[in-house]
């Protein structure tokens, strides 16, 4: 609590105190008996219960004064100034009971729930910034040879800064010197530190936590990660739901519409001779009481931001609460096959070698005969060759473009290729079962083997598409740019129910095209997600509902395109992000339609005379303060 | 022009709802938001007449909430 609520608290505290004495000492004391009369019995109550009603009310009195000067009918203030006014006259009706405890008990429980309101706002604003504490106040740069401590934006692109043990890394960068374990949680929700060493990237946001490290920034403060993140986070609550929309726009007519109720309520009745002014004046105030729409107006924004809030501690960035509520809809999840399901890196699955030859001799000359070359597919080719490359054994090495190396290694003429290279040369060869690139290879024209080249597919990749129909997705499509037997294979690795294979870039925009005529197809509200490395498939993620981007780590193009952002490249966030999204609605629909339910509820009973302003102050106060409790649920991403 | 401005004590989250609504009212604002959970505003509107802009969304924000302060 601020020292404001402090103050708060403590008003609110003696004025219940009050009011308690002096409603006991009502119900106790026999004043009418002391004073002599009733009649003056019941004023001395009157005097006795405006104490603490002016105590613990009389700034929202001067609230609703001041806003009524500036032409707010239909503030809060005003109307609940009004009720309880109206209570405390209604001694002016000699023929009513009196009401002023109820008067003075609805304004100290309307400033029980404001406090409380106040209170937990205040909780939860603070809670995700303490989520989003990840801002490095200071960079330790090396100055004439001692280290001191900057503000990071005045870091140049190219300086060296140091990251000691236990702190942040202020600016994305690339490690020169030291050995460390980053924690990234705070980035990507994984728990598992990751090592680095001289030659790695780092980002900034992550703890360094056990040695000395010495970065050359890559990229200026405000374009490093951290800065990107904290700014989409902020900005996220720009870009409202509909939910929020509509909550708005339902405050907008409920409370004119009560208020008007309450009017007619007061008075048509008794003109029409069907009872007392009095009761149906009470039964107006009582209207009164219930005419404020906080407990939506506040507890939906609260339960978005909540939402998103507790999505970006697991490393899930959402942009906005609208995506928030999109995601939730969603019955067809697309994805990219390269650097989503798939690791996008090719790496040496099988060498099957012919009867009589060693398999690491296919390896070796295959590696040798492409010594000199960095196509991915020659970087696999020796990566997976445990020897050393002997340079020197290899002369004349060419590429042959679109069909693969040749060259002499020990004066023995190898060549490396497709089926093209092999038929251009006359070699006879076989194919594989195996889907991927296959590398033939052969040696002074004789067919040694070959060796089979593929995407790997990730490990939580099948996991992940299970969680995604666990939670209620109902069609998972794969589109590549590959050929259709890689796709099947990993389709089939994965299972996707769908994939659509050789497609160019803006083949994949209508192919999601079609596919979300599809989804609408079949429910109106059923929504597509794309999901992507957000690379070179900005078109699509932008045509989706919702357009995913994975491992976007310092990927600048990730972060703009998408709507959704993983941290980090696993698929299995995905299925989490919808389950959030799903929880966040379920609680915004129970808040909406508890707190409409029960004030509907109040306002008949209290049209018919059955609901007292003890049960209104519960439906206005007690309402929001459930709504709000329920609202901070979205929070808690721990089970996810 | 965009800009953010960072709002000081914004208690209610139905006065920051009829806030937005009259700022949106204003002539030459092209769009505004008002989070209550962020207690930001951020406006787009007009470049050249900006500030006086700025002055009416401040006096159309006292009317509904005067103890707010617009940080500009």
């Amino acid at each position: 609590m601020n020292k404001k609520q402090k103050r708060w608290r403590n008003r609110i505290v003696f004025a219940l105190v009050l009011f308690a004495a002096v409603y006991a000492a009502v119900e106790l004391l026999p004043l009418s008996a002391w004073l002599g009369s009733e009649h003056a019995a019941l004023w001395l109550e009157f005097a006795l219960f405006l104490v603490p009603y002016l105590i613990a009310g009389y700034d929202v009195l001067l609230k609703a004064a001041r806003n009524i000067g500036h032409g707010q009918v239909f503030d809060e203030n005003f109307l609940m100034g009004i009720a309880t006014i109206g209570a405390f006259a209604m001694i002016l009706f000699p023929d009513a009971d009196p009401h002023m405890a109820e008067g003075a008990a609805v304004m100290l429980f309307y400033q029980v729930g404001e406090l409380f309101q106040s209170y937990a706002v205040g909780k939860s604003r603070q809670s995700i910034a303490d989520m989003m504490d990840i801002a490095p106040d200071y960079a330790n740069v090396m100055r004439n040879g001692e280290l001191e401590e900057v503000d990071p934006d005045d870091v140049q692109v190219g300086d060296e800064i140091v990251v000691k043990p236990g702190e942040r890394v202020p600016i994305d960068g690339i490690v020169v010197a030291g050995i460390s374990q980053l924690d990234t949680a705070a980035l990507t929700g994984e728990s598992v530190p990751r090592h680095v060493e001289a030659g790695a990237e780092v980002i900034s946001g992550c703890i360094n936590m056990t040695g000395v490290l010495t970065v050359r920034t890559t990229k200026p403060f405000g374009e490093s990660t951290v800065s990107r993140i904290l700014e989409l986070v902020e900005n996220a609550a720009e870009k409202k739901a509909r939910t929020e929309s509509f909550i708005t726009r339902f405050a907008r007519y409920y409370t004119p519409i009560v208020t008007g109720a309450a009017l007619a309520l007061a008075v048509i009745p008794p003109l029409l001779g069907m009872g007392p002014w009095s009761d149906w004046i009470l039964r107006g105030l009582t209207f009164l009481v219930v005419s404020c729409p906080c407990a939506l107006v506040i507890s939906v924004p609260l339960s978005f931001f909540g939402g998103i809030g507790g999505a970006s501690r697991l490393g899930i960035l959402v942009k906005g609460s609208n995506y928030l509520e999109t995601l939730a809809q969603v019955e067809t999840v697309v994805f990219d096959k390269t650097g989503t399901l798939t690791n996008g890196t090719f790496s040496v699955v099988a060498v099957h070698a012919e009867a009589h030859v060693d398999p690491e001799l296919v390896l070796s000359f295959a590696a040798h005969a492409e010594a000199y070359s960095d196509h991915p597919i020659a970087l696999s080719v020796k990566e997976a060759y445990r020897g050393n490359i002997e340079q020197a054994r290899v002369r004349e090495a060419r590429e042959e473009s679109g069909h693969g190396v040749s060259a002499l290694v020990d004066e023995r003429a190898v060549l490396v290729g497709n089926d093209k290279l092999m038929r251009a040369h006359g070699v006879a060869f076989h194919d594989c079962e195996l889907a991927g690139t296959i590398l033939h290879v052969s040696l002074d024209g004789e067919y040694l083997g070959h060796i089979a080249i593929a995407d790997v597919v990730k490990d939580d990749a099948e996991a992940a598409l299970r969680a995604l129909r666990e939670t209620g997705v109902r069609t998972t499509v794969m589109l590549t740019g590959d050929r259709a037997e890689v796709a099947a294979a990993v389709a089939k690795a994965v299972g996707v129910d769908e994939f659509r294979a050789q497609l160019l870039p803006q083949d994949k925009v209508a192919e999601v095209e079609a596919l979300m005529a599809q989804t609408v197809q079949r429910s109106t509200k059923a929504k597509l997600a794309f999901v992507g490395d957000g690379i070179n498939d900005a078109p699509v993620l932008t045509r989706a509902d919702v357009g995913i981007a994975m491992g976007a780590m310092g990927s600048d193009a990730a972060i703009e395109a998408a709507d959704v952002v993983l941290m980090d490249d696993k698929p299995s966030n995905i299925a989490k992000a919808i389950r959030i999204a799903r929880k966040t609605m379920r609680i915004v629909w129970q808040n909406i339609v508890f707190a409409i339910g029960v004030k509907v509820v109040i306002l008949v009973l209290a049209a018919v005379g059955l609901a007292n302003m003890w049960l209104a102050v519960f439906g206005d106060v007690g309402v929001a303060v459930l709504a709000i409790l329920n609202a901070m649920r979205c929070m808690n991403v721990k089970n996810f | 022009m965009r800009k953010v401005f960072k709002l000081q004590d914004l208690d209610c989250a139905n006065c920051a709802a009829k806030m937005e609504a009259a700022i949106n009212k204003i002539d030459g604002v092209e769009k505004a938001t008002m989070s209550f959970m962020t207690q930001k505003l951020t406006i787009v509107a007009d470049d050249a007449r900006f500030d006086a802009i700025m002055d009416e969304v401040e006096r159309a924000c006292a009317k509904v909430e005067p103890d707010m302060e617009i940080l500009r």
